[in-house]
């Protein structure tokens, strides 16, 4: 049998037109998928079952037992941490934020070490963007910075962007320009009709000279902006005044090199500025499939896209006092709960470190570091491929992913329902 | 239920202040009911529940705000209790929030104002997590690309089976229509500059939209006519451009027993003037065309000084407001239908235009004669926030009260407005109309609005003896009054309590499946599949809200067979 226009359960892509073979149950061909998506439909080492720990050892144990277990740690906990939803549906992040008023915890995503910056850019100056069909349809400038969506989300380019064909663009790529700016020749760079190369961490003021440019104000610029040659400058200026819209795709590149949100603020301002010439529009190339959607659920329930902090049953938010990475740097985090993330992998060493000194709880498909440091682990069905629901894509669309296949396994939101549950009840019998 | 003994005021069952018992059973109206339950309302205002017609309160655009406003997330916070999730924001209320201050005034279902097709998910996802009042949502027509080549083919016989198609694909409730045309011009930076100005690549104009999508609405005989936010809106002048678009539809004749096209917000396009400098009301010109028109309909959308939100699916208004605040903005253009911006704005007492803004909103709704034509609006959240009505209708009750405001404002809401001049005040029974039997007629909701038998049983109670009390001396005990209802009563169920929250029921969500002819469908269907494979980013089977999103719909029948 084949399943028609699946959607693919890995980046902020969000493809809709996988088509996923299934015999007996089991998923024994994808197509048109990248080979990311692919390999997520195709399957690879699961964790075996729940587990908790007793004696330092991970040991095998009940759905129930497991429950319990997370739902004691997270009741005795002073100050728990809630994170992760990024590789989950809306509807587990909806369970999810419940817990945390439940509790009185802190609930954050895994934006916090990924877009949170540019989130914090479109609090400074808001975001001039477009779904990524409009790109498709109109972009005949396409500037990817920090962004190499060729090793990161492959299918980006043919479906969206730069080599996409639509009604005001029917030559694709031939009728389009690429710029490129990054850090290193990616093999984005390689598509591109103008690559600047910048010095780590000189985005700042690479924008801000381009935005004078723009703005008319070019003579005031030296010879050269953190060593690249004005000439350059006025040349990516000029493509981008020339454009008839123009879309400019951030990355992590930008979110994660000196200046960070001030990056994005200045990167926001600069498509501004634009759009007093042109049409200019501005996304960001969000990763995980559906970290865009716990941003959207976490604002319209608490008013908040992230690093909520609902200890005193109001939501109260300020990054940098309430992200993830903030309570752990503090050791101030008495317990931690993952859901559908990696922390271990992709926080920095001294939050890891204070991982390893509070009880953690997993609840994921997929083995990781982070189950290495786990005191509870709960697997879970896969969503989008064994399990349905609502994801967001990284242009903030709003998609509902598939269930191909019966696992067997409790959802993720069944999960986290099962133990908000045992949490009322342990505040019931108190 | 009993509710013994209110004043009540019902004027679509000419019930005009006379102390009488309402009864509800199975959550309707009834001539008598039988089980014991009894509230006693002696001495106290009796109103069928609030209808607002239209309010941003769910979608895209919306939870844009929130995410660009923490600032504003942060007034209004309350925190969660044993029956209520937290609450937060003024302008851009979690949603949570926006369901109990609409029970807390006494309002017990509101229309989200604009959902583009694509996106209706989204919106769906937020009106689910509404509580207590019932919803719907309005859907964008105005700059779809099959509408505007059915309107360039003149072919109104797919235009109305895609409009059934558009409704049922968003699960939506009617109509909107917001500027025509500067939508898709906005795709490339610009705009339309009037009803005759031809929208780029499809060599059609705004006043051929709009004919043909009224035109559509009346063959499907949906239950509300064309909601339409005008070309020009928010500029100087554009009284010239409303009245204009007014005359070209004049001849178009409404299929059922209300307008054929309400126009949203008049507030936002009642201004006269070349520019800022010389902005002036044109309000009284507006109200005259309607006192002499009663084929048409329109909401205040009136100004709140302080804080406000705007948001709305005219973009390039959006980028215009940005610039003129140097405010931070955001854009959202959505692929083949429409395009939209959220600018943050705050209304001033001594800004000369916000001061003749505020007066246009009240000139107009006290200068139009038949209140079932006007409905009391502040655009939520573009105007000021709704939390703001009962302030808005204390100003329309009390001439004391404008006097009072008058003066703290800028001089020239007095110069450029004819608001000093104005003697009317609303009594209870138009303040029923504006709030209640005129919005519910204008939406087609034969059971809201009214307390007569069969009505749902949606009621609110105001602790305030209209016998004794005088609105017009009295203004700030009737905005105490309305700010918190003494009872709200949904669907025969206790709500509100001496203002506070004692139950939180999951309203109902209204759509419209309109039936059209199997040949008119296929034919949308081929001209979409097409659009699908060549400039959708997304599948058509993906497409359409599924009923996971609707879990507890009210659907209404329209259409040609």
């Amino acid at each position: 049998m084949i399943v028609e226009d699946v959607l693919c359960p890995f980046c902020g892509c969000l493809c809709d037109d996988i088509k996923v073979e299934v015999e007996d149950g089991r998923i024994v061909g994808v197509k048109r998928a990248c080979r990311l998506g692919s390999s997520k439909f195709m399957g690879h080492e699961r964790i075996s079952g729940p587990m908790v720990r007793r004696d330092g050892e991970l040991t095998e144990t009940t759905y129930d037992e497991a429950y319990d277990r997370a739902a004691q740690i997270l009741k005795a906990a002073k100050r728990p941490l809630l994170y992760g939803w990024c590789s989950t549906v809306c509807e587990t992040a909806k369970k999810g934020i419940l817990l945390a008023e439940e509790v009185g915890g802190v609930i954050d995503s895994t934006a916090t070490v990924c877009h949170g910056p540019s989130i914090i850019g479109i609090e400074e100056k808001g975001l001039a963007g477009s779904t990524l069909g409009q790109v498709k349809n109109r972009a005949d400038l396409i500037v990817f910075w920090g962004a190499n969506p060729a090793e990161a989300h492959p299918r980006h380019t043919m479906r969206y962007s730069s080599n996409s064909t639509g009604m005001f663009t029917p030559e694709g790529r031939g009728g389009r320009k690429v710029v490129v700016v990054d850090v290193r020749r990616t093999r984005t760079a390689k598509n591109a009709d103008k690559f600047i190369l910048i010095r780590p961490g000189t985005d700042y003021e690479v924008i801000s000279a381009l935005r004078m440019i723009v703005k008319g104000k070019g003579d005031l610029i030296p010879d050269t902006v953190a060593g690249i040659p004005k000439s350059d400058l006025e040349e990516v200026a000029g493509m981008m005044l020339a454009a008839k819209f123009g879309a400019v795709l951030i990355g992590l590149g930008l979110t994660h090199s000196r200046g960070r949100y001030k990056n994005v603020d200045n990167a926001l301002s600069l498509v501004a500025d634009l759009n007093g010439f042109t049409k200019f529009v501005v996304l960001a190339m969000r990763g995980h499939y559906n970290v865009a959607g716990f941003g959207q659920v976490c604002a319209w329930e608490t008013g908040y896209p992230m690093a909520v902090d609902l200890a005193r049953g109001a939501p109260y938010f300020n990054p940098g006092e309430t992200a993830a990475c903030d309570l752990l740097a503090r050791k101030e985090a008495d317990a931690m709960m993952v859901v559908a993330a990696d922390p271990a992998s992709n926080f920095p060493r001294a939050t890891v470190e204070a991982m390893a000194e509070i009880p953690v709880i997993q609840v994921d498909p997929f083995p990781n570091p982070t189950t290495f440091l786990a005191d509870v682990v709960i697997p879970t069905a896969v969503c989008g491929i064994e399990a349905e629901g609502t994801a967001y894509r990284m242009d903030g669309l709003s998609l509902r992913m598939k269930k191909v296949v019966d696992s067997g396994l409790p959802t993720d939101e069944e999960v986290v329902e099962n133990i908000l549950d045992r949490v009322r009840r342990l505040a019931d019998d108190n | 239920m009993i509710i013994e003994g209110g004043i009540v005021y019902d004027p679509k069952n000419g019930v005009l202040g006379e102390e009488m018992d309402v009864s509800i059973e199975d959550g309707r109206v009834v001539e008598e009911s039988r089980d014991g339950e009894k509230i006693d309302a002696r001495g106290m205002l009796v109103l069928p529940g609030g209808v607002d017609a239209h309010a941003h309160i769910a979608g895209g655009k919306v939870n844009t705000g929130r995410i660009m406003r923490p600032e504003d997330g942060r007034r209004g916070t309350e925190p969660r209790t044993k029956l209520l999730r937290p609450s937060t924001g003024y302008t851009v209320p979690n949603c949570y929030a926006i369901g109990y201050r609409y029970a807390r005034l006494g309002y017990t279902i509101a229309f989200e104002a604009a959902t583009p097709i694509l996106e209706a998910r989204h919106t769906h996802e937020e009106l689910e997590e509404i509580p207590i009042v019932d919803k719907g949502a309005l859907t964008l027509f105005g700059n779809n690309w099959e509408v505007l080549e059915c309107v360039r083919d003149g072919d109104l016989d797919k235009l109305a089976a895609f409009v059934a198609w558009g409704l049922r694909a968003s699960r939506g409730y009617g109509v909107k229509v917001v500027n025509p045309g500067g939508g898709e011009a906005w795709g490339f930076g610009g705009n339309v500059k009037g009803i005759d100005d031809p929208v780029p690549s499809f060599n059609v104009t705004p006043r051929e939209i709009i004919r043909y999508l009224m035109k559509a609405n009346e063959a499907l005989r949906l239950p509300h006519s064309v909601h339409l936010h005008t070309n020009n809106l928010g500029k100087p002048g554009n009284y010239e451009t409303t009245l204009a678009t007014l005359r070209a539809v004049e001849d178009i004749a409404a299929s059922r027993d209300r307008q054929v096209l309400h126009v949203t917000h008049m507030q936002f396009s009642a201004y006269g003037g070349t520019g800022w400098k010389d902005f002036e009301s044109k309000a009284s010109e507006i109200a005259d065309y309607f006192n002499k028109h009663d084929q048409f309909t329109m909401d205040m959308g009136q100004l709140i000084f302080g804080s406000a939100t705007t948001m709305t699916a005219d973009a390039p208004l959006e980028y215009a407001n940005a610039r003129l605040l140097k405010a931070k903005w955001s854009n959202h253009d959505i692929e083949l239908e429409e395009s939209s911006g959220v600018v943050p704005i705050v209304y001033g007492r001594k800004n000369p235009i916000n001061a003749i803004q505020w007066a246009i909103g009240l000139e107009l709704a006290l200068l139009t004669e038949d209140p079932w034509q006007m409905i009391m609006t502040t655009d939520h959240p573009n105007g000021g926030p709704f939390v703001n009505y009962p302030e808005v209708i204390a100003l329309l009750m009390s001439r004391p009260k404008r006097e009072e405001e008058l003066a703290t404002l800028h001089e020239l809401a007095s110069k450029r407005s004819s608001l000093p001049t104005i003697e009317r005040e609303m009594d209870w029974n138009e303040v029923a109309i504006v709030t209640r039997a005129g919005p519910a007629k204008i939406l087609g909701l034969p059971e809201k609005g009214h307390l007569g038998v069969g009505a749902d049983g949606d009621v609110s109670i105001y602790e305030i003896d209209p016998e004794k009390v005088d609105p017009s001396r009295d203004h700030k005990e009737v905005k105490a009054a309305l700010a918190r209802a003494k009872y709200t009563i949904k669907g025969g169920e206790v709500v509100v309590r001496d203002g506070e929250i004692v139950a939180v029921p999951q309203g109902r969500t209204y759509w419209v499946d309109a039936s059209v002819p199997e040949d008119q469908a296929a034919k949308v269907e081929a001209d979409l599949a097409s659009k699908f494979a060549k400039y959708y980013s997304i599948q058509m089977s993906n497409y359409m809200v599924q009923d996971a999103y609707v879990t507890r719909p009210r659907v209404i029948k329209a259409g040609v067979i």
